[in-house]
């Protein structure tokens, strides 16, 4: 079974709610779920549409092909119409079009009986229940999760009229649910909660608002200072105050915010203060399509910042991704001293999908601070010279005696400004030095999936991985040889296993969100493995198995 | 535990009001015994800003106008913590004026001195947002053609529950001053005037001596409409002193586990705390 009803409408319609309802209800009969959402910049009108897939089988990706319209307005058919299967069905209020081959239901009609306009989509959603021969106590315990106790009532009086709306299709069964069904930014959040994050600060832009949206839900019960400061300048500055002061910080913006801290990303970097960094991509430039998805700014967490110093950058890959390495990244910072870039993009920011429970067990929390006894000097040395370049950290207020100075400016090993020759290149030395211990033991390879020594070799980064899956899964089922590897690690570059491969492989296939194939410049830039092939995407929209394997085959003798 | 601050050797020029302001902070810290492990100076870039790194408590110097956003990340982070913001009137009032209007709004407890010396030294006189009008700079060769900021009158209309002027040519007064703004529960705004000896041939110390009045000791300071007339005399005299002073609640305040819990720094934190968090999605 594998099934994706469209629901489509105007901002404001109630789109939202018939999709939550649904998949929510769907995966507690233990089906996977899947859920696209299509966002345009407005808050009321325009078009918005969300794509609920289900299946018995694992999900990583949304469908091209719709087995069901759920049209909220007319318009919502005239777009979707060319993608619906032959055997697919179109439903909406009767209100609407009038089209035979629709089946239109009375939605409004009962929303007006029952006085209140709002409830009709839950009508709707009544009407799918009984389709899909889904357990109508699920359905009522689930608009006691989604909508809450206040609107529940009314809601499950609108569910009942609409049970007997359409002719039942088919009897999912029910099967043990054991998944969680999240999107990427509540993963991110949580794997942040996770690793003791204390302090976010932040300024709203869409899409990495939602992030600090669900931590300041959870502030107060996990004790998280949440602000919402005047500009994106003040919020990793802020951070880094805090984190100098111990406490773990983080920030997170989209290009456009991402582009005003870059100032402070330097300051990280010579301060070697300790600090996770969040760029929910959209496309740019500029303001670009502000509810949209694209993968353009690697390079720029890459470079971004003046001046030189070491830094790690992380691409989430899916939701369970984006816990665990969200989780890993304050780790790093606080070992290395340095800013761990996350990137994110807000085709994952937004689909939500059901995966494994996290286990909480594997997180550790590990701080790399110093203690009284490390700092052995009279007058404490924060840059002290070391093998590693990582000095021992203290952090203010916690030693009597030991006062801990940071510094912009090129600084000494006690933190005062020093222009000395032979200093700044020691201490440049120091600083850079940090990557070397950081690619031996903490840099990981890129995931690998498909066919051992594969003929052809998909590269690929960030939530491009949820397409690219079903891709080679699809291929190889018909008998090709594929394999893809799937960048989390992004900087330092991890370049082992793509020498490997990119040995072995005829074809060399780069499949990215973006004009200019910035993976591939890494790549070669990097390694000595070249692409044969690329399929770039940069309309806004993400990239779907279909289209891949059509665009696959267009350009490579298979 | 000494209380004892030691100082290193600057590289201002002879005669700069600095000298005397880091011996007023010296003085104003050591009487308040507060320990130079519990009190970070933060500061931007500047004159002024060289600061931390020539008195030896914790420092953070960090970016031009962006001194403020890490000191309340530091202030929130650990409130045992004395935390003393200290610029000159470009940083504060030009670069950081966006930080300067919304930290008046947080109420944060932080003392921030404002070294005012209307100009801008570190790269050598050019207009600053607090040189008056008409007056002749390094790149204003016709003279600066925009009225000038008006700090206190600024700090007062946000809001802040402290607002004073010293002056870098009266140590005692500038002490009891900073005591008076450190000891202040909320964001302190003292603007200290110093004279440029290098870049400023107009505010000089004697300008300032003439220019300047004190405030009388029957001055009522709970007096919001009398404050913000003091705030705005400029021409027939200058006040200095405590202009404004009343209670407010500070922003740390209003987070309840960090008003009646440790600071956050001393946190305990367990991954295994934020499983119950994942209920909401199953």
């Amino acid at each position: 079974m594998d099934y994706t009803i469209l629901v489509g409408g105007a901002a404001g319609q109630g789109i939202d709610t018939v999709v939550h309802l649904l998949e929510r209800t769907i995966k507690r009969h233990g089906y996977y779920i899947f859920t696209y959402k299509n966002f345009m910049s407005m808050v009321r009108g325009g078009h918005n549409f969300m794509q609920v897939r289900f299946s018995d089988k694992p999900l990583t990706s949304y469908s091209s092909k719709l087995d069901m319209i759920f049209a909220l307005n007319e318009e919502t058919i005239m777009l979707h119409r060319d993608r619906l299967k032959p055997e697919g069905i179109v439903i909406l209020d009767n209100e609407i079009a009038k089209a035979e081959e629709f089946n239109h239901l009375p939605l409004t009609q009962i929303a007006k009986e029952l006085n209140n306009q709002k409830v009709y989509p839950t009508v709707g959603f009544g009407a799918l229940v009984n389709y899909f021969g889904l357990s109508l106590d699920i359905a009522e315990e689930v608009i006691d999760h989604v909508l809450g106790t206040k609107i529940s009532d009314i809601n499950k009086q609108a569910l009942h009229k609409g049970y007997n709306m359409l002719e039942r299709k088919y009897n999912l069964e029910k099967k043990e649910d054991k998944h969680i069904l999240i999107n990427g930014n509540q993963a991110l959040a949580l794997g942040a909660i996770a690793a003791g994050c204390k302090y976010y600060c932040g300024y709203p832009m869409t899409p990495s608002s939602s992030v600090m949206t669900y931590m300041s839900t959870k502030a107060n019960e996990m004790g998280i200072v949440v602000d919402q400061i005047e500009d994106e300048v003040g919020a990793l500055n802020m951070a880094l105050g805090a984190s100098y002061a111990g406490v773990r910080a983080m920030t997170g913006s989209s290009g456009g915010g991402f582009a005003l801290m870059t100032e402070a990303l330097s300051l990280a970097g010579i301060t070697e203060i300790p600090i996770v960094v969040f760029n929910a991509q959209r496309p740019g430039p500029a303001t670009g399509l502000a509810t949209r998805t694209e993968q353009a700014d690697l390079r720029f967490m890459i470079h971004a910042g003046h001046g030189e110093f070491p830094r790690m950058v992380i691409a989430l890959r899916s939701p369970d991704d984006a816990f665990y390495q969200t989780a890993r990244a304050f780790n790093l910072a606080e070992k290395y001293q340095i800013p761990v870039l996350l990137m994110t993009e807000e085709y994952l920011t937004d689909y939500s999908m059901t995966i494994e429970p996290f286990d909480f067990g594997r997180i550790t929390i590990d701080r790399y601070l110093a203690t009284e006894d490390d700092v052995a000097d009279e007058r404490y040395k924060r840059y002290k010279f070391t093998e590693s370049g990582i000095s021992p950290r203290l952090i203010p207020g916690k030693v009597p005696g030991k006062v801990v100075l940071v510094d912009s400016h090129e600084h000494n090993e006690y933190g005062n400004i020093e222009e000395n020759a032979e200093n700044r290149t020691k201490m440049m030395d120091k600083r850079m030095k940090k990557l070397e211990a950081l690619m031996k033991e903490d840099i990981q390879e890129p995931w690998f999936i498909g066919v051992d020594n594969p003929e052809n070799l998909i590269v690929c980064w960030g939530a491009t991985y949820g397409a690219v899956k079903e891709t080679v899964d699809r291929l190889n089922n018909e008998g090709h040889s594929f394999g893809a590897l799937i960048y989390g690690d992004i900087w330092p570059f991890p370049t082992k296993t793509i020498n490997k491969l990119g040995r072995i492989a005829n074809n060399i296939i780069d499949i990215e969100q973006n004009a200019t194939g910035q993976l591939e410049s890494l790549i070669n830039e990097k390694t000595s493995t070249k692409c044969s092939h690329r399929i770039l995407k940069y309309d806004g929209r993400p990239f779907n198995a279909d289209e891949i394997v059509e665009r696959i085959i267009c350009q490579i003798e298979l | 535990m000494s209380c004892e601050y030691k100082v290193y050797d600057p590289s201002w020029c002879p005669g700069c009001g600095n000298f005397m302001i880091r011996t007023a902070l010296k003085q104003a810290l050591e009487e308040l015994n507060i320990e130079p492990h519990n009190a970070v100076i933060v500061s931007g870039i500047g004159q002024a800003a060289k600061i931390p790194h020539y008195i030896g408590a914790n420092g953070f110097n960090g970016l031009h106008g962006r001194a403020l956003p890490p000191a309340i990340g530091a202030k929130l982070s650990n409130k045992n913590l004395t935390v003393i913001v200290q610029s000159g009137d470009g940083d504060t009032y030009g670069e950081g004026g966006n930080h300067f209007i919304h930290t008046i709004r947080r109420n944060v407890d932080i003392a921030h001195f404002v070294h005012d010396n209307q100009i801008y030294g570190l790269t050598k006189g050019q207009g600053s947002p607090t040189t008056a009008k008409g007056q002749k700079t390094t790149l204003q060769f016709d003279g600066v053609k925009l009225e000038p900021v008006k700090p206190v009158a600024l700090s007062l209309t946000m809001g802040a529950g402290f607002v004073a002027r010293g002056f870098s040519g009266d140590i005692p007064h500038l002490v009891k001053l900073m005591k008076e703004a450190i000891t202040y529960k909320g964001y302190a705004h003292l603007d200290i005037f110093q004279p440029c000896v290098v870049w400023n041939k107009v505010n000089t110390f004697k300008w300032y001596k003439e220019h300047t009045y004190y405030l009388p000791d029957d001055y009522d300071y709970t007096n919001y409409d009398e404050a913000y007339k003091k705030a705005l005399e400029w021409d027939d005299g200058i006040p200095l002193g405590i202009l404004y002073k009343v209670e407010k609640e500070t922003y740390e305040d209003s987070f309840d586990f960090i008003k009646n819990g440790p600071p956050l720094v001393d946190a305990t934190l367990d991954p295994m705390d934020a499983e119950n968090l994942m209920k909401d999605f199953y």
